[in-house]
């Protein structure tokens, strides 16, 4: 006779999570110079310095025909290619799976010399949706969740993200002008989504909703792991390395 | 999707509000609004009892950051209790135990919200 299981039924959204992590690896990503996520830990909209935003893009693909799950597959295997260009995502080599890291290239400012080297961390994903989380270092201590849902006849297609400028230099640029450029880079994302499943003039909608005003100022001290300072450092002193062979 | 259910206890000085069913972004409205009425009951700090939780998605968990928050602006804190290894590691993961204390059992989480 079989003796009853007595363990605790598995949750039912128990495979779309990211395992414990303490450290982040991105062992499993090609093509990026340089990993500055490797080593760091994760840093959400707990831990950043400055005043949390929620931003909500959203984009109706009135007259394509595809469903929300259709959508999200797409956009999880062709994440990168939706991105303004200039702008690089490194997919992990196993795609975008929770417990995956993704490493990023970013110019903080069209055509600047520096680019930001970071990542993120998959933290969820399903069929309708997919979260990152970032690390140590980035500017933005966020998570962003991509996801898709249909409205009568027509998908709508979101990124909504939680964000904390990470540091006060971060939350200093956030405020000259660092989240209107953020917000284009989302605007355009979702429209060159819409536009690639053949909506014709994408109308991305935006709305910026302030959660907390107040600073955490017990994490000014997230300044140490800035991926700025630390890709400005490196672009400042590449022709050295260069010369002296310590690319 | 199983439908979120709250239901606002209280166990003397202390408010707890058990959740059960799903925690999705759609459970904002009765989150909200069950966290408002412990609120205006007087509670510095909520018990939030996830025994019953059979689902969140990342939406979820955002959700509880800003149910934070608002505590937190309001002179408040939040207290979690029952909440199974696999929803402890997400505590984990995503960082949130370092602002919600996490309790074993309601005795420890009722004392330590009356404190």
């Amino acid at each position: 006779m079989t003796e009853p299981n007595d363990s605790p039924p598995t949750s039912r959204d128990a495979a779309n999570w990211a395992g414990p992590v303490d450290r982040l690896s991105a062992a499993g990503v090609a093509g990026a110079k340089d990993d500055a996520v490797t080593g760091k830990r994760v840093s959400g909209p707990l831990q950043g310095f400055g005043q949390l935003w929620q931003k909500t893009f959203t984009v109706r693909l009135d007259g394509a025909d595809i469903s929300p799950t259709d959508l999200i597959a797409l956009w999880k295997d062709r994440f990168p290619t939706f991105w303004p260009k200039g702008q690089r995502f490194y997919a992990p080599l196993s795609g975008i799976a929770p417990g995956e890291v993704a490493l990023l290239e970013i110019a903080p400012v069209p055509g600047a010399p520096v680019r930001l080297s970071t990542g993120v961390l998959v933290l969820y994903a399903d069929d309708e949706s997919f979260t990152f989380m970032t690390p140590e270092g980035h500017t933005l201590s966020a998570w962003i969740t991509f996801s898709a849902r249909r409205d009568g006849d027509v998908t709508i297609a979101q990124a909504q993200a939680l964000e904390r400028p990470a540091d006060p230099f971060d939350e200093l640029a956030y405020m000259l002008g660092g989240s209107r450029l953020n917000n284009r880079f989302w605007e355009a994302t979702l429209g060159n989504l819409a536009t690639a499943v053949g909506v014709a003039g994408p109308v991305v909608e935006t709305q910026v909703v302030c959660i907390d005003r107040m600073r955490q100022w017990r994490y000014w001290r997230n300044v140490r792991n800035s991926a700025s300072i630390r890709s400005a450092r490196r672009t400042l002193t590449a022709p050295i390395r260069k010369l002296t062979g310590r690319g | 999707m199983t439908a979120t259910v709250i239901e606002l206890d209280q166990l003397g000085p202390a408010s707890i509000l058990r959740i059960a069913g799903d925690i999705t972004s759609a459970s904002e409205p009765d989150l909200m609004a069950a966290y408002g009425l412990a609120a205006a009951n007087g509670a510095m700090a909520v018990i939030l009892d996830f025994s019953k939780l059979e689902y969140m998605n990342s939406g979820g968990i955002g959700l509880l950051v800003t149910l934070l928050v608002r505590a937190q602006r309001g002179g408040g804190r939040l207290v979690a209790t029952g909440l199974s290894d696999h929803y402890r590691q997400i505590f984990t993961l995503t960082r949130l135990d370092e602002a919600i204390e996490i309790h074993d059992d309601e005795a420890a989480a009722v004392l330590a919200a009356s404190a």
